[in-house]
């Protein structure tokens, strides 16, 4: 008697703890933000754990990295020779372009572009995971860290900020299955949607099938919303077959150690807009660093500097050009 | 006998062991490792050791401890809320009603009870994000998943087996 009562309650704990599992279901659909913020808060609990165990694991990786480089020193020196020549080419045509840009602003009068702030933050956790890419970062509400902001790394874009708690936030990833990113295709800038769906490589949805699209396309934002800048560089096309066609990012989530948060402020110009300050909402193109400026004049060729086109004091990011790109003055 | 306060403490340290070994898993797979995709399929280890505690040890890993386990495990992966608590509930549930099967049998044959389960934890929990998002999501990821779980399981068991020894003891 005593056990029929013992298994009794054993299937009732079972039924009552599957219709939680499937009430806290109910309760994701129906509050995200509710349980977003859960999971920050969760997050920003055991981040210093997490920040400790990272520390070592980015250690030991960097060690591993260093001596695999070791072995191929001579191949890496001179391919790198070879970028640097390439990107010295690129340099000279963004200067020129930079110069004439300012020129044309000059020309039209524009705003002045709101500045757009960094966050420099370190990845702490990676929980991968078959179902959600997102990473967690060592940067929060306390450093202006707020939901909406975008993730950079030198290589191009990450993705958003989903939701931040003091000390960490969340990041989602543009390959997750939540993220959609207004994308420009190729020379043609066909506009098209890069969603998420979980794999590695996202795919770009809402495309013109009139468009020409092929494999090595660069895809960069288009700025189309307000949740992202224009031009800043998010992958390119590795696959077309049959309409579906496949980006890979330029950034690999596994090789993210340090990313940049951007807040680039762009409801307050679109209050400005509101408010009637300014004619047209215009996107801020994204700054780079004070340190980062500083160097690009530095090494601006002498000629440049004597013909009065020094480096205006704020600079247009191009998409980043890849080995192999073309350069068409 | 009447145990003292002493051994009382030092016997309910040793049997929080098993869940908190389980909660310490999960943190574990949600270390950045640098490794391109490891951490994208990185083997469920919280569903080892529930399939090896509710096997093993019962009365340390009730019910709601591996409703709790997924529930972190959702938190922190960023999966919908609530679907590993499901499945961890639903294998617990498996596990616990065929002990008497699995008990004194080979380790193969432990193996490929967890492969089955592992198998049915994967579908069930594909299923259930499918069901949240409303359209049947890419499954790959799982796929591989379900394989390095299942393939890393004799690793993983050996530290259990210590653990179970030398930390928890026998019932």
């Amino acid at each position: 008697m005593w056990n029929a009562w013992k298994l009794l309650a054993t299937w009732l704990t079972y039924g009552v703890l599957v219709l939680a599992a499937g009430a806290a279901m109910l309760l994701g659909k129906a509050d995200a933000v509710l349980v977003e913020r859960l999971r920050v808060q969760v997050a920003d609990v055991v981040a210093p754990i997490l920040e400790s165990v990272s520390r070592p694991v980015d250690r030991a990786a960097d060690v591993v990295a260093s001596s695999r480089r070791l072995v191929d020193l001579v191949e890496e020196n001179s391919a790198l020779r070879q970028e640097r020549e390439h990107l010295l080419q690129w340099q000279a045509v963004a200067q020129r372009l930079e110069a004439e840009n300012a020129q044309l602003r000059d020309l039209l009068k524009l705003v002045a572009e709101p500045e757009a702030r960094f966050v420099a933050a370190r990845v702490v956790a990676d929980p991968g995971g078959a179902y959600a890419h997102s990473l967690l970062v060592n940067t929060g509400r306390r450093d202006g860290v707020e939901k909406g902001q975008i993730v950079l790394t030198g290589e191009g874009l990450v993705g958003r900020i989903a939701a931040s708690a003091n000390r960490v936030s969340r990041v989602l990833l543009i390959s997750d299955l939540n993220s959609r990113v207004p994308v420009a295709v190729g020379e043609g800038r066909a506009r098209a949607i890069l969603a998420g769906d979980n794999s590695v490589y996202p795919r770009l949805i809402h495309l013109d099938p009139d468009e020409t699209i092929a494999s090595g396309d660069q895809v960069v934002t288009s700025g189309i919303t307000d949740a992202f800048p224009p031009g800043l560089p998010v992958g390119t096309v590795v696959s077309v077959q049959h309409g579906d066609v496949r980006v890979a990012p330029f950034v690999k989530q596994s090789r993210v150690e340090f990313v940049r948060v951007v807040d680039h402020r762009l409801p307050a110009l679109i209050d400005d807009f509101l408010a009637g300050r300014t004619e047209t909402p215009i996107l801020p193109p994204l700054q780079l660093p004070a340190a980062a400026n500083a160097q690009l004049s530095a090494s601006a060729p002498a000629e440049a500097q004597a013909e009065g086109t020094a480096a205006p004091p704020t600079v247009v990011p191009l998409p980043v050009p890849r080995p192999g790109d073309r350069i068409r003055p | 006998m009447k145990r003292s306060f002493w051994h009382r403490l030092d016997l309910l340290a040793r049997h929080v062991v098993p869940v908190l070994l389980a909660f310490a898993l999960v943190l574990l797979s949600t270390v950045p490792l640098r490794v391109p995709l490891l951490n994208l399929v990185f083997p469920a280890l919280a569903l080892v050791s529930i399939y090896y505690w509710t096997l093993y040890r019962p009365d340390l890993m009730p019910p709601a401890a591996a409703f709790a386990i997924g529930l972190a495990d959702d938190v922190l992966s960023g999966a919908p809320f609530g679907v590993n608590a499901l499945v961890f509930v639903l294998i617990h549930a498996a596990v616990n009603t065929q002990r008497g099967f699995f008990l004194g049998k080979s380790f193969a044959i432990v193996w490929l009870g967890f492969a089955l389960l592992a198998g049915a934890a994967f579908t069930i929990a594909w299923l259930a994000v499918s069901a949240f998002y409303g359209l049947l999501v890419n499954g790959t990821g799982a796929l591989l998943q379900a394989g390095t779980t299942i393939g890393c399981l004799p690793l993983i068991w050996r530290l259990l087996v210590q653990c179970h020894l030398r930390i928890v003891g026998q019932a």
